[in-house]
């Protein structure tokens, strides 16, 4: 299982801060994604492909290119604002 | 290089952090602090307060690995961060960096460096109390291009 989080605005978007999905492994974070939305719905896809929405796996910042496995942990989010 | 990472609800002392890295060495030079506060204008109009998010974890590792990066670059003796998270009202203190080296020239450059990486690569994100509503803070250009080029 994949631990998936979202932060700030997307959350919001989403409704949902956390999930466990299952995917075939070896993926990627597109793989994921493709697996979210087809779970959720196109929307859930067009929400996590928008042009600046951010990816980390397993706390450190990533691509969508980036490859997943069973027990990580994958985080979408905004730009941060932070300071 | 003494290194302190603290992410918090509540308020911190310049006084005490001060202190604190004054007391790490009695060859420290120069002590360079930044304090970042709650505007009440912001470019959407004046606002009540902020609502800080973060990602617990993330957070701190980004944190740390900023300033140890500021450590490779500079010569430090002492690094402190405080951002606090939560509910902040207009006028509250939300960030604290602070650099000790035995020259200022260090301490200035680091402490600038931190503040702008902080603010792109940290996994902090601020929402905007307003009188008539609420609303995420964009992403500015400007900090990008501030954090680009160190």
């Amino acid at each position: 299982m994949i631990d998936v989080r979202y932060f700030a605005s997307l959350r919001e978007t989403l409704g949902l801060s956390h999930e466990r999905v299952a995917v075939p492994s070896p993926s990627t974070v597109a793989g994921l994604v493709h697996t979210l939305a087809e779970a959720h719905g196109g929307r859930w896809e067009e929400a996590l492909r928008a042009g600046r929405v951010l990816v980390a796996v397993n706390q450190q910042v990533a691509t969508f290119a980036a490859p997943v496995q069973d027990g990580d942990e994958v985080a979408f989010f905004p730009p941060v604002t932070g300071g | 290089m003494q290194l302190r990472i603290s992410i918090q609800h509540a308020d911190f002392s310049l006084q005490e952090e001060t202190a604190a890295l004054r007391r790490l060495s009695s060859n420290l030079g120069a002590l360079v602090t930044f304090s970042g506060l709650v505007r009440e204008l912001h470019d959407e109009g004046a606002v009540k307060g902020l609502f800080l998010e973060h990602y617990p974890g993330m957070t701190e590792s980004s944190l740390e690995a900023i300033a140890l990066e500021a450590g490779r670059r500079w010569p430090l003796t002492g690094v402190t961060i405080i951002h606090r998270i939560g509910e902040l009202r207009a006028g509250d203190q939300i960030v604290f960096v602070a650099t000790a080296s035995a020259h200022r020239a260090a301490a200035f450059s680091a402490c600038e460096f931190i503040m702008d990486y902080l603010k792109t690569r940290a996994p902090f994100w601020k929402k905007c109390l307003a009188e008539d509503g609420e609303f995420w803070v964009a992403a500015k250009d400007s900090d990008q291009a501030a954090s680009e080029r160190w």
